[in-house]
């Protein structure tokens, strides 16, 4: 077993892992963030996104080993207590999910996306989800809520 | 059943409400099915045969069971014996048993303390196989050498004389077609074939189960029927269906794919053996290898028709691969298949056909894509060879109220034309095309469905409502059920909670499918409503010391009907509630029935497509789905319903398919290799609600989650035929065909 110390959505977190499990499977089993969903177990589906340091990656092709020293950021640390993030919202309003599974994976990259090009074209926000798979939505509503979002976010700033 | 009471006039139902699960489900808190843990839970896994066809000779457990941290090892002789007609094949394709009958066959199952010791124990199970010959090939199947998956498995009614892979037959139509092909000016036959595809729901099969040896059991799993996973179950573990008690999880999609039980008799029986919680979870590949795709096709169709655009007759024969068992929706690709048409002369027939495949699961109006693909294709050449609009041909053509169909009903109010008007009228189909891009449209068709369903309406003292449905909630219908609910309480939406019972809590529900949820339990919540308001006013009446036939509800409150009945202050729903345990105790509505007014729904999509004579690659353009919805509850989910219904028909059209090696095994059981549609394959995809009401709901409703996804196949298909020039008979229209099509044209 290894010995990790790590911060997750803001929080001191320290566990011990088997060389071979995953981010997610650390995330899900040993953690209880089960926000963070396996769709696949190779990095094709994107409903395990998560930030390392900032960075966008798919926690399944991860190992849990690798969190050492890093600041992870899932789904369950987007909303600021009660208050929602405007892409919730907007997620919400847009009516954006149906059965949800992908929900999480598409916010924590979405955010990531608005974090970087605060301002981007419908194309710019299809290419950078297209690694994250809806089955239900078609992407039609999810791509709406998204410019939305970004809308206000700008306005806010 | 009174349907009496229907009403066009609304204040909630048609309004886009949040929906009541949506802020669990952005922050990560809703749990599916793989979200569930227990104290002292176990995890297992499941042993596949690799092979497409073999007889299990040996299953060693010795070395597997040795290991650190293995609790339990099942093999088929785990089950009951002695199960016969469907719920042996349900049996039988959960844990093989003489035979495994495709790659992915699961064989034996483990659990142990972690998810790798389980993996790892799985791996150590040894199978012995001697391998048989196989087939995957729907027509190949059906040949006179093909080997053989099973002998006697066909159902009644299957002709003499054919393969034993041959399972079922339907035959349907009227009218004399030779006849009617005589009258026609132009006579097209053309043979269509389309690959399985897989529902590609996100979320893989996952279920938490507890079983003690007393029977008693509990399991948690991602289904669209948690009533029939309880029935299945304890058919399969020898105990009674009310000592499984089910619990619907959030469901991470379905689309058909999740009407059918794989792993949850798999864990109750390692739960049993090792008597603590197991947690079975597939993988990505297991889900591709092991459960539901649809049937592949093999069709012939032929139409006749007059240089006015009537059609004077038209016949098909479908012939559907259905996998290692019988079950293929043969009858219902048949029965879709001319059903947009009103014909005097019509035949279909339809062939069930076994193959070393997984099982068949339903996906999304199971059948009738691969029908509209063949039938709108011919049609399509027959307005081209004629010089027609295709528009103008399917509306001279459409199926009308009175039409008598080309299945045997007659059918009532129905919305095609309407949804052909404004197919017509919409700007996209008078928009013009680039350079080199094609239009296409379809017409499709679904019959809907009703089935058991039951729904209870409990009041709380504060006047709050807990609304108790068993029908799990694929894509947003507890905020729907929540607007009916409201709309005939007359109260606010906010004020009720839906929940999805579990199967202990509620009467059989059937699964979620055939489009019935909005349907039936809306009826069934609608009626529950009345049967509350019923009550209430009988409390209102017995206060007021009048006729409980002299007090109305309205907006939300109980009055006297009239002068005549008296004078009271009306009482507020809350009101009534608040003083329930005095006035006779608590107050609950409920209405069980089986509902068969489910309407039938049509559909016209427009398409536009732009094909890379290059690299053979179509980019979809432009989409427009047109459809019936009846009554649109929640428009954003029917919304949805539409747009998902046609990106996955754009996925079945042009990317997906299941591909098999000479060995038969499955080549591409993973999303890298088995590609849906991402965002940046895709357009918006633009939608017109048409509400002809359904006269079998009381708000009109009909359902609208299947038949979006019947146009999309031949929609497309048209649309790069007409780019390309060429006829694409095959589906997927992936790139290699596309340009073996080209190659073939110079």
């Amino acid at each position: 077993m290894i010995h990790v110390n790590t911060k997750i959505n803001g929080d001191e977190t320290e566990f011990l892992c088997d060389p071979r499990e995953t981010m997610l499977d650390v995330l899900r089993d040993k953690l209880a963030l089960t926000g963070a969903k396996e769709g696949c177990g190779t990095g094709d589906c994107g409903a395990c996104s998560i930030t390392v340091d900032g960075r966008l990656v798919c926690a399944c092709l991860m190992l849990g080993a690798e969190a050492d020293g890093r600041e992870i950021g899932t789904v369950e640390g987007i909303a600021t207590g009660e208050k929602l993030h405007v892409l919730q919202q907007k997620f919400l309003e847009h009516a954006a999910l149906q059965c949800g599974i992908c929900t999480p994976g598409i916010l924590v990259a979405t955010k990531a996306l608005l974090e970087k090009h605060p301002d981007p074209t419908e194309t710019q926000v299809r290419y950078w989800l297209a690694g994250n798979l809806c089955r239900c939505t078609g992407y039609d509503k999810i791509i709406r809520a998204v410019m939305d979002a970004a809308k206000d976010m700008r306005e806010a700033a | 059943m009174a349907l009496d009471g229907s009403k066009s006039e609304f204040k909630l139902v048609g309004t886009r409400p949040l929906r009541p699960d949506g802020i669990d489900k952005v922050t990560g808190r809703a749990k599916f099915g793989a979200d569930a843990y227990a104290a002292g839970m176990l995890h297992g896994a499941i042993v596949r045969s690799p092979h497409a066809h073999a007889k299990i000779v040996k299953i060693d457990t010795t070395k597997a069971e040795a290991m650190k941290g293995v609790k339990a090892v099942v093999t088929r002789a785990d089950f009951i014996d002695g199960l016969k007609g469907e719920m042996w094949n349900v049996l039988e394709n959960v844990m093989a048993g003489d035979k495994a009958l495709y790659d992915g066959h699961a064989v034996a199952a483990v659990c142990a303390t972690s998810t790798l010791a389980a993996r790892d124990a799985a791996k150590a199970i040894e199978v012995t196989y001697e391998i048989l010959p196989h087939v995957t090939d729907v027509d190949k199947a059906m040949a006179k050498d093909a080997p053989v998956i099973r002998e006697g498995a066909a159902a009644p009614g299957t002709p003499e004389g054919m393969h034993p892979n041959v399972v079922g037959y339907h035959e349907s139509g009227h009218g004399d077609v030779d006849k009617g092909f005589a009258e026609a000016d132009l006579v097209i036959e053309e043979t269509f074939r389309t690959e399985a595809t897989h529902q590609g729901y996100i979320e893989p099969h996952a279920c938490l189960a507890t079983m003690g040896n007393d029977g008693k059991g509990e399991v948690w799993c991602c289904t669209q029927g948690h009533f029939h996973v309880a029935k299945v179950c304890a058919a399969l573990l020898g105990t009674d269906a009310s000592q499984i008690r089910v619990t619907a999880s959030e469901i991470g999609g379905g689309f058909g794919g999740k009407t059918a039980v794989f792993i949850e008799p798999v864990a109750l029986a390692l739960a049993k053996k090792a008597n603590r919680p197991v947690k079975v979870v597939m993988s990505r590949s297991e889900v591709f290898r092991a459960t539901g795709p649809t049937s592949s096709t093999s069709m012939d169709v032929k139409i006749g028709m007059k240089k006015d655009g009537t059609i004077t007759a038209a016949s098909g024969v479908f012939r559907l691969q259905g996998g290692a068992f019988p079950g293929a929706p043969a009858s219902f690709t048949a029965m879709c298949a001319f059903a947009p048409y009103a014909l005097e002369n019509v035949k279909q027939i339809g062939w069930d056909v076994m193959s070393n495949r997984p099982k068949q699961a339903a996906y999304r109006a199971p059948g009738s894509p691969m029908a509209a693909f063949a039938v709108e294709s011919v049609i399509d050449d027959l307005c081209k060879g004629l010089d027609l609009d295709p528009i103008d041909v399917r509306l001279k053509n459409a199926s009308r109220q009175g039409t008598k169909a080309s299945y045997g009903v007659t059918f009532d109010r129905i919305g095609l034309v309407e949804t052909l008007e404004e197919a017509k009228a919409h700007p996209h189909y008078s928009a013009p095309l680039a350079e080199g891009a094609g239009r296409g449209i379809s017409c499709g068709f679904w019959f809907n469905h009703g089935g058991e369903t039951a729904v209870s309406l409990a009041l709380a003292e504060d006047g709050t409502v807990s609304l108790s449905v068993g029908t799990p909630d694929i894509g947003g219908s507890r905020a729907s059920m929540g607007q009916m609910a409201a709309e005939e309480l007359g109260i606010p939406y906010e004020k009720i909670r839906t929940t999805i019972a579990d199967t202990a809590t509620l009467g059989y529900n059937e699964i979620s499918h055939g489009s019935r949820v909005t349907y039936a339990s809306g009826l069934a919540t609608i009626e529950a409503a009345r049967d509350t308001i019923r009550k209430l006013c009988a409390r209102a009446a017995a206060k007021w010391k009048i006729d409980p036939e002299a007090v109305v509800w309205e907006d939300g409150c109980a009055k006297p009907s009239g002068p005549n009945a008296g004078e009271f202050e009306p009482m507020t729903l809350a009101k009534i509630a608040s003083s329930m345990g005095r006035t006779g105790g608590p107050i609950v509505g409920h209405y069980e029935a089986t509902p068969e007014g489910a309407g039938v729904s049509f559909a016209t999509h427009i398409v536009d497509a732009e094909v890379d004579r290059e690299t053979g690659s179509t980019r979809v353009t432009r989409y427009t789905v047109i459809q019936d919805a009846g009554k649109a509850i929640h428009p954003s989910y029917v919304e949805g319903q539409f747009q998902g219904g046609a990106a996955q028909g754009i996925g079945w059209a042009l990317n997906e398919e299941y591909i098999y090696g000479e060995d038969g095994r499955l080549q591409n059981a993973g999303f890298l290799d088995y590609r849906i549609p991402v965002a940046s394959d895709l357009p918006m995809i633009d939608t017109v609600i048409v509400e002809v009401p359904n006269p079998g709901h009381p708000y009109g409703v009909r359902g609208v989650g299947e038949t979006s996804i019947c146009p999309p196949l031949a929609a497309i298909a048209n649309a790069v035929s007409n780019a390309v020039g060429i006829r694409m008979t095959e589906l997927p229209i992936s790139p290699p065909r596309i340009l073996a099509a080209l190659d073939g044209a110079k």
